[in-house]
This record gives structure tokens, C-alpha cells and sequence, in this order.
């Protein structure tokens, strides 16, 4: 915690509380992975006054404490968590209500019972198929064996259909009819067509196949929601760690609130290495501020009294008090959320893989299975060998396995992504990505690595200017630090806000920092250099650069081997940009444009027809993520950036982008093979079916055996490592 | 035969026992912690408290 924090912080904010006064906080701890460390953070946190219990869920990395009385304080909470080495950062309330899954439980619930149901049917259905096959069956015990099914079949799957009668019932009431109808048909017909055969003492009943068919259809929708709500709470935890934490100034206390609770007008402490948490104007204090991820631009800005601070710009040296002149929601420039929602509906309008296919397939089936009801009345079957004709149609070519095509492939897709560091926030995501065949990159952050790397310098004079530079948060400075390693702290060190850092190096006065604050009088005024030495001595020259990420280049290259046309649109100035572009082999960049120039080209790309992957990290890349056809961000980019886009992704790597497109790519040809495999299966089935070769038995062994077919095909591993 | 009329029955409530089983095992919070119940179970003290508050 830095010196300018020792005032009292209360996080009161963070604290859920009860009538009584028991309060609940959750905080989401980083770095904890076995059992001890589950012992030694829940027995320090336990141990803290007021702390009524303490649990860690390894899974989700949540801290959930519960406290009895207004005497437990949250910030013991983080600095007791902090102090045995993890990191901490508390959830805002808010968003630890929304985790509570309700849509998970009914699908869990919904599944066990259609297990339940297709488990037990079978003691009753597999006698009366022994019956199909001349074993020993009298006409009395088949009808009391298809009860008996009935009594278990019907109201489990009345219960688990209930997730696809509502989906279906809600998609006709739009006028519109997707793959939920079909299958609420289906189950129905089947239920009332099974009734009236036993009842009738009938040989072909289906119970057993209604609810079978439920429960394959439920394990795919339930990945498909695991798979949303896993990306889901993964995105929440990055921004999170974001620690949207703002300090509030109350008289000459400070407060940690949450940024959606500020007001205008309060005064706000921004720390060196915080970000700027709303729009606002510097009331006290110096420093240099990063605007990389609001304009794109990586030359430092220096602030004083008066200057206009953006929400999400860092500030880097100097302690900060501001006055707040926007919300948290109203910060983020109007105009650029406008754009980001206009982008988010075109999106909307995507009409994903499955809906494709459903659009399609129901009237197809549809019509044959009334064409089987009317034509087999008609050539003299009797309405009631017909009606069960038709129905068996609507049986076996039900859709099992293309409800199951899509999902079980992209869970695969997004679970090996995700080993990756990529997460993926839906399965629209990974479909619309796999079509781009056009890549916009931002530069600062994307491109490079958005912080500063020393270039060129020798390793003993970086150990001897190791010491100050451990001293000092400067991010300049912290690089330095980082490359020399762990190692001593300069003594008696005293930081200058926006100069630099003096102290004491193995009894010498020594300083680090701008090039007049060290004493050197034509350093000229580079934003990206540090200047070191000892009083009176030859004072040396550390020289920075944002660097283009380690396999910047070979990315690109595999991206153009791919087939895709790459771009680089920054907000930067144009030497820095040509620079980067160069290095990393594009030969297609425009610099200088302001983030609506950046949504317009994107909008333009549209028009010509190219399918735009855009990949940016900043508030000025919010509102083309948002607009193009898919979007990638970095885990460091700002809130608004990592919303508009469909995946982020974490590590220093840019080859993920790459793997993402790959994965995707083999994502869809694997769903569509999974298609082909169905249509295949439906080309034999209904016909089948139609000429009354299909008793209760083979439908289930058919159903049961091209679901699994698509599952295998899903889960089969990636034969060609695309390159 | 009449042995399935009671035998029929008895299965049905055993599978229904098992439902009930699994309902109960999700309500009490048993599948929103794997990993860390894996871990917990190598600790010296027993902790077989409930997670807090399950929701």
C-alpha cells in the first residue's frame, strides 16, 4: 500500500449488511491453489475481530466472509489476505448478487429429472421391446408394461420440457419458429400418440423415446449455458481485478467506495498507479498521466491544477486530488456509447448457426410428417396407422443430435481457448469469428506491449540504478526495476511527483528521474527516457520504448498464411505507429484517427462486404469492437473495450489471436459436419419412417446413437494442428 | 406377475430416493466448490463445515 494511503480507507461501501447488523463481503483472491493455502488465508481472515466464518472456494477464487458486527473492518480483511501474499480486491456488491445462477439450477434440475425419468422408463420398455422380437410377451402384460412407462415418462417429461415449451412458446409468439418447436411438437405428439396406442392396446409406444430425447436435448443445452455463464464470471473477475476502487475525500478522510457510487462534485485522491476513476479536474498535486487507453497515444502527459482528467487514464508519478465532473456512466463519452449500442444491435441481428439450420429443418419435417399422415390416409392406411406414421417421422428425425451439433463443439472450442488464456464470452462469438477474413489491429497495448521496456542498456549500470528505481512507482522506474530483478532498496528515498526519486545507494546521494531533476542541463524533455547518477558523478541515460509484443511479427505472418488481410488503425501519432507497423511486418496503417474515424472505417470494411475482426484494448477502440463482426481484447484493456468484445484474452502472447481464428475455424467445420452427419441420418430415418419400419425400439437405439456420434465428433481431438 | 405390481413400485422409489439424493446434494452448495473440496480433505483438522451461506 503506498505512503499516501495511510489515512483511514473504509470500505464500508463493499459490506452487504442485515438488519442486525451481520454483514457479508466476498473478495476475489488471487494466487491461492492447495490445501495449506486454503488453512493459512482462512485461518488469518477467522482470526480477525468480528469475523463470524470465512470460507475460500478454490473454484471460483472467492473469499466469502461473514461479519457479526459493525467492529470487523473490511480493509483488515484485504491487508490480512495481501499480507500472506495473495492478492485481494474486493467485489463490488452488486455484482456478487448477480452471480446467484438461476438458469443453471432449472437446466440441473430439469436434467436430473429427465435422467431419472429415461433411466427408469427402460425397465418397462425393454420388456415390451423383448416383445417386438417373438420373445414371451401376452398382449395384456405389453399394455401394463407401456402404463407403467407411462406414469414415469409423463410427468418428468412434462416437468423437463418445460425450459423448451417457454423457449418455444415465446419464439412463436414473435411470429418466428426456432429449433424449440420442433422438439415441444415432438415431445407432445409423441406423449398423446403413445396414450392413445396403449389405450388402445397398441404396440408402438413411445414413452420411452419422449423422454430419452429430453434428456440428450438438456445435456447440451446445459453446456451451452455452462459454457456462457463460466465466460461470464471469468470477464467479471478481470474487471474486477481492475479494482474499480475510487478513493472519496470526506473532510481529510479518505474512503474506498465503489465507482459507481460517485457523485459530481466529490473530491477523489488518485494514487500513483491508480487509474483516473470518472471524468474529472485536478483540485491539488502533479503528475504524469497515461491517456494510452483513451487515445491510443503513448507520449506522457504532464497535469497540473486545473487540468481535465479522463476516467481510465493512469496516472503515473505524482498524488492526485480531483474534483468530479461526471458519473461513472455518464464518463465514457456519450457518443461513444451511442456507437458501442448501435454496434451491439447489427450484432444481434446475427442469426447463429443452429437458428440456420432450425429455420430449415422445421418446415421441412413438418411438412413431411403431415404429408405422411394425409398421404397414408389417403392411400388407405386408416387415420390411425397414419397418425402414427406421422408421428414416428417426427420421432426419429427429431432434432437430437443438431441440438446437440453446435453446443457440444463450441464447448469443446471454448474450454481448449480457454486453456489458452482466451475466454470466450459466447457461442454467437466463436461463429461470428470464424467468418472474418479482414484483422484491424490497435497498436498501443495490442500491437505492443502498452508499458514501457529499457532498450539497450548494460547490465551493471542497470544493477547500480537498480536500488533508487526498486524505490520509486514511476512505471518507468518500475521497469528498470524489473529488468534487474530482485535486490536492495535504495535508503532514505524521498519521490519528487512528476521529477523523480532520490536516496541513499550504499551510502551515497544518488538520483533518478528527468533529466533537470538529476542535473544534467541538455537531456532535452523525451517523455520515454530516465536519467541516473551519484552527486557529482557522470549521470547515465535509460532510454524506454513500448515495444511490439515478442511474436508480434510471427502472428501477423500466420494471420496473412491464413488468408487475412491485416490492418493497423491507431490514435497514435504517425512516426510511432510506422515504426510498429514496420517492425511487425504490416504494410497497411493510418494513424492520428479519433475513435469515431476508427468506428467509420470499420462501418466502411462493412460495406465492402469484409467480415472485421478487430482487436484494441482502448476506450477509443470501444465503439469499432462494438461495430465490427467479431472483437478481441486484451485482459488489461479498459472496462468498456473488454464489454464491446467478444473475447479477451490474457498473457503476453499475441499468437492467441491466431489460435482463437484456427479454433474457431475448426469449430465450425466440425458443427457442420456434425450437421451433415444429421441430415445423412435424417435422409434414411424419415423414409424409414414413413414406410412403417420403425417400431419403439429402433427409434431409441437410432436417437440414442446419433447424439452420441455428434459427441464423439465434438470431443475427438484436433487431428491437424492448424499452422 | 403380480410380483411386478409390487416389484415396480419399489424400483421407481428407489430411483426416485436417488433424484432426491442429487436435489439435495445441489441445494447444499455440494458441486460449487470441486476443486477446493479436493484440496480441503488434506488438511490435519476436519473441516466439514458447510460453505458459508450457500446461495
Amino acid at each position: 500500500m503506498s505512503a499516501s494511503l495511510t489515512l483511514e480507507r473504509d470500505l464500508e461501501a463493499f459490506v452487504r449488511r442485515d438488519e442486525a447488523g451481520r454483514g457479508r463481503l466476498e473478495l476475489l483472491v488471487s494466487g491461492a491453489r492447495c490445501a495449506a493455502c486454503i488453512r493459512k488465508i482462512e485461518t488469518a481472515v477467522a482470526g480477525l475481530p468480528g469475523v463470524a466464518s470465512v470460507r475460500l472456494n478454490l473454484t471460483t477464487g472467492k473469499l466469502a466472509v461473514e461479519l457479526t458486527g459493525q467492529e470487523a473492518h473490511p480493509e483488515r480483511v484485504v491487508e490480512t489476505v495481501e499480507g500472506l501474499g495473495y492478492r485481494a480486491c474486493l467485489f463490488d456488491p452488486s455484482e456478487a448478487a448477480a452471480v446467484q445462477d438461476r438458469e443453471g439450477r432449472e437446466l440441473a434440475v430439469a436434467l436430473g429429472v429427465a435422467g431419472f425419468g429415461a433411466g427408469n422408463v427402460m425397465m418397462f420398455t425393454v420388456p415390451a421391446w423383448a416383445g417386438l422380437f417373438g420373445q414371451e410377451l401376452t398382449p395384456a402384460t405389453l399394455t401394463l408394461m407401456y402404463w407403467m412407462a407411462a406414469i414415469v415418462a409423463t410427468p418428468c417429461a412434462l416437468f423437463a420440457g418445460r425450459p423448451f415449451f417457454r423457449s418455444a412458446w415465446a419464439s412463436l409468439r414473435r411470429g418466428k419458429a426456432n429449433m424449440d418447436v420442433p422438439i415441444s411438437i415432438g415431445v407432445i405428439l409423441t406423449l398423446i400418440v403413445s396414450f392413445s396406442e396403449t389405450m388402445l392396446r397398441g404396440r408402438h409406444a413411445y414413452f420411452d423415446a419422449a423422454v430419452t430425447l429430453l434428456f440428450l436435448l438438456l445435456i447440451g443445452r446445459y453446456l451451452d449455458h455452462r459454457l456462457r455463464a463460466n465466460a461470464r464470471s471469468a470477464a467479471r473477475d478481470l474487471l474486477a481485478l481492475q479494482a474499480p476502487v475510487a478513493v472519496r475525500l470526506s473532510g481529510e478522510v479518505e474512503h474506498g467506495v465503489p465507482v459507481a457510487e460517485i457523485a459530481v462534485g466529490d473530491r477523489l485522491v488518485v494514487a500513483p498507479g491508480d487509474r483516473v476513476p470518472v471524468d474529472g479536474l485536478v483540485e491539488s498535486g502533479r503528475s504524469d498521466i497515461d491517456n494510452a487507453l483513451i487515445t491510443g497515444e503513448t507520449a506522457l502527459a504532464p497535469v497540473a491544477v486545473g487540468a481535465r482528467l479522463h476516467a481510465g487514464a493512469l496516472n503515473l508519478s505524482g498524488r492526485l486530488v480531483m474534483t468530479a465532473t461526471a458519473r461513472s456512466e455518464d464518463s465514457t463519452v456519450a457518443a461513444i456509447a451511442r456507437l458501442m449500442e448501435a454496434g451491439a444491435q447489427t450484432r444481434s441481428a446475427y442469426v447463429r448457426l443452429a437458428d440456420k439450420a432450425a429455420a430449415f429443418y422445421v418446415p421441412v419435417v413438418h411438412t413431411i410428417a403431415a404429408l405422411t399422415f394425409v398421404g397414408g390416409w389417403a392411400l388407405g392406411l386408416g387415420p390411425r396407422e397414419a397418425l402414427l406414421r406421422a408421428a414416428a417421422v417426427l420421432i426419429v428425425t427429431c432434432p437430437c443430435a443438431l441440438g446437440l451439433a453446435v453446443p457440444a463443439v463450441q464447448i469443446a472450442a471454448s474450454s481448449r481457448l480457454f486453456r489458452k488464456g482466451v475466454l470466450v464470452k459466447s457461442g454467437a462469438a466463436l461463429e461470428r469469428l470464424a467468418e472474418v477474413d479482414h484483422v484491424v489491429f490497435d497498436k498501443t497495448g495490442v500491437l505492443t506491449e502498452g508499458r514501457p521496456r529499457l532498450i539497450d542498456a548494460p547490465a551493471h549500470l542497470v544493477a547500480q540504478a537498480a536500488p533508487l528505481a526498486r524505490a520509486s512507482r514511476h512505471p518507468l522506474a518500475r521497469a528498470l526495476a524489473a529488468q534487474a530483478g530482485a535486490g536492495p532498496v535504495a535508503a532514505d528515498s524521498v519521490e519528487t511527483a512528476g521529477q523523480g526519486v532520490e536516496g541513499l545507494i550504499d551510502g551515497r546521494r544518488a538520483r533518478l528521474g528527468r533529466a533537470a531533476f538529476v542535473g544534467v542541463k541538455d537531456g532535452g524533455a523525451r517523455e520515454t527516457e530516465l536519467w541516473f547518477g551519484f552527486e557529482n558523478e557522470v549521470k547515465i541515460r535509460f532510454v524506454f520504448e513500448d515495444q511490439p509484443r515478442a511474436d508480434a511479427a510471427e502472428a501477423i505472418t500466420r494471420l496473412r498464411g491464413m488468408g487475412l488481410s491485416v490492418e493497423v488503425l491507431s490514435g497514435d501519432l504517425a512516426g510511432p505507429v510506422r515504426d510498429v507497423a514496420h517492425a511487425v511486418g504490416i504494410t497497411d496503417w493510418r494513424a492520428g484517427l479519433t475513435p469515431f474515424d476508427k468506428a467509420a472505417i470499420v462501418d466502411g470494411l462493412k460495406a465492402q462486404g469484409r467480415k472485421v475482426l478487430m482487436v484494441g484494448d482502448g476506450l477509443n477502440d470501444a465503439a469499432a469492437l462494438a461495430k465490427a463482426h467479431a472483437s478481441m481484447a486484451p485482459g488489461a484493456a479498459v472496462d468498456a473495450a473488454q464489454n464491446a468484445a467478444d473475447l479477451v484474452f490474457t498473457g503476453e502472447a499475441l499468437g492467441v489471436v491466431v489460435e482463437a481464428i484456427t479454433t474457431a475455424r475448426e469449430a465450425r467445420r466440425r458443427a457442420l459436419e456434425n450437421f451433415g452427419f444429421s441430415a445423412l441420418y435424417n435422409l434414411i430415418a424419415a423414409p424409414a419412417a414413413m414406410a412403417g419400419l420403425i417400431n419403439p425400439f429402433i427409434a431409441a437405439l437410432a436417437m440414442s446413437g446419433s447424439s452420441m456420434v455428434v459427441l464423439i465428433n465434438a470431443a475427438r481431438p484436433r487431428l491437424s494442428l492448424g499452422r | 406377475m403380480n410380483i411386478v405390481l409390487f416389484l415396480a413400485p419399489a424400483s421407481i422409489g428407489l430411483g426416485a430416493l436417488g433424484l432426491l439424493a442429487f436435489f439435495w446434494t445441489m441445494r447444499s452448495g455440494q458441486y460449487d466448490d470441486p476443486k477446493g473440496d479436493a484440496e480441503r480433505i488434506l488438511n490435519d483438522h476436519l473441516d466439514d463445515k458447510p460453505p458459508v451461506d450457500p446461495v
